[in-house]
C-alpha cells in the first residue's frame, strides 16, 4: 500500500488518490495550424518510461486538487510530490 | 521430435515416461536470421509458428529475455471469446476463435481448449441495452451469442445471486456458447514446439538491449548474447513495447499498467462456465485442478513491477462475493500481476512502424490471451510480406493520427 504525500493535505492512504497519467504535457498553443501528427503526439503518444516517471495525481477523496509526483515505475517508490508549476524535486536538487 | 499420439504414450509408458525428449531445442543464436521475433510469449511464438508454417520462413529466431510464456501468457485468466462490438475487432477475434477450435490438432499439442461458454453480466438498464446491441452486432458478424434472463443464468449457475435487492442486481447477460478457457502454458509450449519442429530457433535468456538501424531500416539487434542481424524484426513484447519503441526512436500511444489476478485454494467443481461482470468488475472461472480463477482490474498508475495494489484486489473480491455469496469463506491461494500495454481505444496496434523492416504487435492491454492464435496469424503475414493482413489493416499505428480509432472500451467485457 502506498502512502502518498499530498502537497496540501500531507500523507494519506493511496485509496484517496487517482493517478491521472504523465505530467508536464503542455497543450499546443497554435492549434489552428497544428498538423494531425502533432495533435496525435499531444493527445495519444506517451513516453511510458521504465524507471523515473513524472505523473499527475488527483487527491480525489481529499482536497480534490491535482499535483505531480516523481515515482519509479519498477519499484513504485514515490521519491517526491510537488505542486503544479513547481520544479520536480530531482531537478531542484541539481 | 516425436509426434504425440496414443502410440507414443504407450511406448513411453514402457520406460515409465522417463525418456520423453525435450519439446524444443535450446540453440545458440546464429549471427544472422531472415527475421527475428522479439518476445517469446504466446503471441510471439504464434507469430513464429505461422511464419514457418504458412509463409515458409524457417530461418528465424524468437528472442525471449526470460523464459517462454513467463510474462502475460502465464499470468492471465485464460478466457477466450470473440464477442466484440465493432466489425474490425469482431473479425480479428473471430479469426482467432476459429483457429482455437482446431488448435490442439494443428499443433499436435493439447492446449485444453474448453468451450464452456462465457457470460457477460448486465447490472442496470444501460448495461442491458449495450448487451443487446453487442449481441445483435455479433450475430450480424456471424458470431454466436444471445441475451439471457436472470432466471436462465440461475438455471445454468445455481450458486449465483440474482436477488433483486442487491446493490448491483443481475438483470441479464450476454452468453457466447463458443467462448471458454484454454490452458495458457500449454498454448506457449505448443506454439514453441510447433515452431521449433519447423526449424525456428527459440532463444531464451536473451534480452534485446538495442535496435540497430541504417538509413531508416533495421539491420539487427544488440542482445545480452551478442549482436544478431536481421532485415525484418517483429516486436511482440506487450508491457515493454514503449521501451523497445524508445530504442528504435519513436513513441507509442501506450501506457503500461499492472493487472492482477488471483486463484483460490482448489475446491470441488462448482463453476462450469466463465462469468464476467463489467459494472462491478470481476470475472471468475474454475480451473481443471479446482482453483477459482479471478481477474481484477488494472491499477491507475503506470507500472513495470508485475505487481499491483491490494485495494484493487479487495475491490474485485468484494464484487465476486456479492455475485457468489457462497464464496465468502473460500481462501485465496496466490495472487500476482502482469504488465499490460493499454491503448487509448482498448484495441491492439499491429503493423508497420516509422522504421523500415520493424513491425510491432502490441497494445493488447487487458485481453490479449484470447487473440493469441489470430494475432500470430495476421502478424506473421505482416512480417513476411511487409504489408498488413486484411484483418489487421485497421489496427495500424497511424490510426491515432487519422483519428480512425476503434473504441472497444464497452465490449472489452470488463472496464479497465
Amino acid at each position: 500500500m502506498f502512502l502518498i504525500e499530498c502537497p496540501w493535505c500531507g500523507e494519506r492512504d493511496e485509496t484517496e488518490f487517482n493517478c491521472v497519467g504523465e505530467a508536464h504535457i503542455a497543450r499546443p498553443l497554435d492549434t489552428e495550424k497544428l498538423s494531425d501528427e502533432a495533435w496525435a503526439d499531444y493527445l495519444f503518444m506517451r513516453s511510458n518510461p521504465k524507471g523515473l516517471h513524472r505523473e499527475q495525481w488527483l487527491h480525489a477523496a481529499g482536497c480534490r486538487r491535482y499535483f505531480n509526483a516523481e515515482r519509479d515505475t519498477v519499484s513504485y517508490r514515490i521519491s517526491g510530490t510537488y505542486r503544479i508549476g513547481e520544479t520536480p524535486p530531482s531537478e531542484a536538487k541539481k | 521430435m516425436s509426434k504425440y499420439s496414443i502410440f507414443s504414450l504407450l511406448r513411453n509408458a514402457v520406460s515409465y515416461h522417463e525418456n520423453w525428449g525435450a519439446a524444443w531445442r535450446s540453440p545458440e543464436p546464429k549471427a544472422e536470421y531472415d527475421a527475428l521475433i522479439i518476445g517469446g510469449g504466446g503471441h510471439g511464438l504464434a507469430t513464429a509458428y505461422y511464419l514457418a508454417k504458412e509463409h515458409g520462413m524457417t530461418n528465424i529466431a524468437v528472442l525471449e529475455k526470460g523464459w517462454i510464456g513467463g510474462g502475460n501468457t502465464g499470468r492471465n485468466t485464460t478466457i477466450v471469446r470473440s464477442n466484440y462490438l465493432w466489425d474490425e475487432s469482431a473479425h480479428l477475434y473471430e479469426k482467432s476463435m476459429k483457429l482455437w477450435e482446431g488448435l490442439s490438432q494443428d499443433l499436435n499439442y493439447n492446449v485444453m481448449f474448453s468451450q464452456r461458454g462465457v457470460y457477460n453480466l448486465g447490472h442496470n438498464l444501460q448495461d442491458m441495452r449495450d448487451i443487446q446491441r453487442r449481441v445483435n452486432a455479433n450475430r450480424l458478424n456471424g458470431i454466436d451469442g444471445h441475451v439471457v434472463t436472470p432466471e436462465e443464468i440461475k438455471r445454468a449457475i445455481p450458486e449465483i445471486n440474482i436477488d433483486e435487492g442487491c446493490r448491483y442486481p443481475i438483470l441479464g447477460a450476454s452468453f457466447q456458447p463458443r467462448g471458454g478457457v484454454a490452458r495458457h502454458d500449454a498454448v506457449a509450449w505448443g506454439f514453441a514446439r510447433g515452431a521449433d519442429m519447423r526449424g525456428v530457433d527459440i532463444i531464451q535468456n536473451c534480452e534485446v538491449t538495442a535496435i540497430r538501424q541504417e538509413n531508416g531500416a533495421v539491420t539487427g539487434v544488440e542482445t545480452t548474447r551478442g549482436t544478431i542481424n536481421a532485415k525484418k524484426i517483429g516486436v511482440v513484447v506487450a508491457g515493454h513495447c514503449s521501451v523497445l519503441a524508445q530504442m528504435a526512436g519513436f513513441r507509442m500511444p501506450i501506457e503500461s499498467h499492472p493487472l492482477q489476478a488471483l486463484v483460490s485454494e482448489p475446491i470441488k467443481p462448482i463453476i462450469n462456465t466463465v462469468i464476467m461482470s463489467n459494472a462491478v468488475h470481476g470475472y471468475i472461472s474454475q480451473s481443471d485442478k479446482g482453483d477459482l480463477v479471478i481477474g481484477a482490474g488494472i491499477d491507475s498508475y503506470n507500472g513495470y513491477g508485475q505487481r499491483g495494489s491490494f485495494p484493487t484486489i479487495e475491490h474485485t473480491v468484494a464484487a465476486i462475493c456479492e455475485m457468489f455469496p457462497i464464496f465468502r469463506r473460500v481462501r485465496m491461494n496466490r495472487q500476482w500481476g502482469g504488465i499490460v500495454d493499454t491503448t487509448p481505444d482498448a484495441c491492439p496496434i499491429i503493423g508497420n512502424t516509422p522504421v523500415k523492416g520493424l513491425y510491432f504487435n502490441c497494445g493488447w492491454g487487458t485481453g490479449g490471451f484470447k487473440a493469441t492464435p489470430g494475432s500470430g496469424w495476421v502478424f506473421a503475414h505482416n512480417v513476411a510480406t511487409g504489408e498488413p493482413h486484411e484483418l489487421n489493416r485497421a489496427f495500424a499505428l497511424d490510426r491515432f493520427v487519422s483519428g480512425f480509432l476503434i473504441d472497444e472500451h464497452g465490449a472489452a467485457g470488463v472496464a479497465h
